[in-house]
């Protein structure tokens, strides 16, 4: 006669609780041999275990599992950043669970319908924790990426004051719309914070664009001059200069040079410098020509 | 926080009134200040729309969830004379804001999906979303 | 509700202080064309700063203004466009073709004085 789910559900709660610190050494035995420990400290893992064991039990009791999804994400934040992987973390718990089920085996292996119980309870369990701590991590790696991925946008294409009222933004390797529409916010704000007459966008280290990335850069340009800045164009590359003619849009005003030293020069006319060497200690200097 | 407004159309000061409804919900979803502005700018587009060619409708401007992602959707009503030809009303040939045309290529550059419903006589019905990066 | 139009020599300048209607917009552009010719100004400004959207009918109202005042014999160039705004602009596909545009009053300014005294200097 098979034993009723609520008595046997506590039963396995009061055995775990029991066997705790016997359970808990196997565990620790386990994860060392299978190399899992490698960078956590001993307290981390001491601490991190004890909290951990007994959360798994109270799901096995309450068969809620708010605290395991608060723990392992708690774990996450913390862990993921530091380079915990999820290979790891995972680890870590199937080997609990696989000692925990090993223990049910050991006590009930004389009575296999009690066994089948005990299993047919804690299996769903188990397989639940494994889970939400999975995608507790999942998560977080994933928001880390986006992160990453957002200060590479911004750190890949700096706005350089090179003089006042000039700005450079040399860009560098591949742009995707979703870069090539950030460029655009970031290069606005700058040319209002910094209050820029003339920006030079140098293209040299950008080999090819498809046409809505080209799009969007036509797009910068005219909205630089909605506020008041005009824009050089250097270094469009053979296969470029194909895509913005392949647009069909008119180009006929967009100011381009071939190279950032011939921009700059450009930019420095446009906005009324000149570059004078003067004399002594070969140094150069620039002054500023009157009127503009 | 409201989840939905409906906006009446049927002058140009409620294509401001529409607009600003966008903007603040837009930016109570949390949408970055640029893409409040991208999205009221399409919502002015499309109200403006319907006060210049069907005289009457409504915009109704909703906050959506899809799995993780959270957005906006705007839907521009009228049941005025429709679109004869929707093909020709997407081609870009206005891209200079002449102010020929609908407009609607650009408000579909603005926003994230586009969907158009018109026939000559039975009204127009378009549709826009954005979702939050 | 109507915007304050300054005069400051032979330069107006008008200050949008909050979202406009359409009804607005020709109100501003028959006010300043009837202040062009009154006072004879030689310059225009217009301030949208304070304008969080600016649609086809706001730039096909600022395009009308700053040609019929050219008509009259006087420059118009439009200030304060923000950031955002102006890339919600471009991606509508609106440039403002025609009008001279700068960051804000001092640059408008600035850029009367060069454009305009460049202008009397030609006809002198």
């Amino acid at each position: 006669m098979p034993p009723e789910e609520s008595t046997m559900r506590a039963e396995l709660v009061a055995h775990f609780r029991r066997s705790r610190e016997d359970l808990r050494r196997q565990w620790a035995q386990l994860m060392t041999d299978r190399g899992l420990l490698t960078g956590l400290s001993a307290e981390e893992v001491e601490t991190g275990a004890v909290a951990f064991y007994d959360i798994f039990v109270s799901c096995l009791e309450t068969a809620r599992y708010d605290q395991i999804r608060a723990r392992a994400d708690e774990l996450a934040r913390r862990g993921v950043p530091r380079g915990m992987t999820t290979e790891q973390i995972l680890g870590v718990i199937f080997t609990l669970c696989d000692v925990l089920e090993r223990s049910l085996i050991a006590t009930y292996r004389l009575d296999q319908e009690k066994l089948w119980a005990a299993l047919d309870i804690y299996q769903p369990v188990a397989n639940e924790i494994v889970s939400v701590a999975a995608m507790a991590f999942i998560q977080h790696r994933e928001s880390l990426i986006l992160q990453q991925q957002q200060a590479i946008r911004e750190l890949s294409t700096p706005v350089l004051q090179l003089r006042p009222g000039l700005l450079i933004m040399p860009m560098i390797g591949l742009i995707d719309t979703a870069r090539a529409r950030q460029i655009t916010e970031q290069l606005l704000h700058a040319i209002r914070d910094r209050r820029a007459r003339v920006v030079v966008m140098d293209l040299t280290g950008v080999p090819v664009v498809d046409s809505k990335v080209a799009n969007h850069l036509l797009q910068t340009v005219e909205a630089a001059r909605l506020l008041g800045a005009s824009v050089v164009v250097t270094g469009i590359s053979p296969e470029i200069a194909q895509t913005l003619v392949g647009l069909g849009v008119e180009l006929r005003g967009l100011n381009t040079v071939g190279d950032l030293q011939g921009g700059i020069e450009e930019a420095d006319r446009l906005l009324g410098y000149r570059t004078v060497k003067v004399d002594g200690p070969a140094e150069a200097g620039f002054t500023r020509a009157a009127g503009g | 926080m409201p989840e939905e407004k409906r906006i009446p159309i049927a002058s140009d000061v409620d294509i401001v009134a529409a607009r600003q409804e966008g903007r603040s919900l837009a930016a109570e979803l949390g949408f970055s200040p640029t893409d409040a502005v991208v999205i009221a700018t399409a919502i002015s587009e499309l109200a403006r729309n319907i006060v210049q060619y069907a005289r009457v409708g409504e915009i109704v401007i909703r906050a959506v969830r899809e799995g993780v992602r959270e957005g906006i959707v705007v839907v521009a009503r009228d049941d005025g004379p429709g679109i004869p030809d929707i093909e020709k009303a997407m081609q870009d040939g206005f891209s200079t804001g002449g102010g020929l045309g609908f407009g609607l290529p650009g408000v579909k550059r603005l926003m994230d999906t586009f969907e158009i419903k018109s026939r000559p006589g039975a009204g127009t019905t378009v549709t826009v979303a954005k979702w939050r990066s | 509700m109507g915007i304050p139009i300054l005069k400051q020599g032979e330069y107006l300048i008008a200050t949008v202080q909050s979202p406009l209607t359409d009804r607005d917009f020709v109100q501003l552009r028959d006010e300043l064309t009837a202040a062009v010719a009154r006072f004879r100004s030689r310059g225009v400004i217009i301030d949208v700063s304070a304008l969080d959207v600016l649609d086809s009918f706001a730039a096909r109202t600022l395009r009308n203004i700053a040609q019929a005042t050219r008509l009259e014999g006087a420059r118009t160039v439009v200030v304060g466009i923000q950031p955002d705004v102006a890339f919600a602009m471009v991606q509508l596909g609106l440039a403002l073709e025609g009008v001279a545009t700068a960051l804000d009053l001092e640059e408008g300014l600035a850029y009367l004085d060069r454009t305009i005294g460049g202008e009397r200097r030609l006809h002198a």
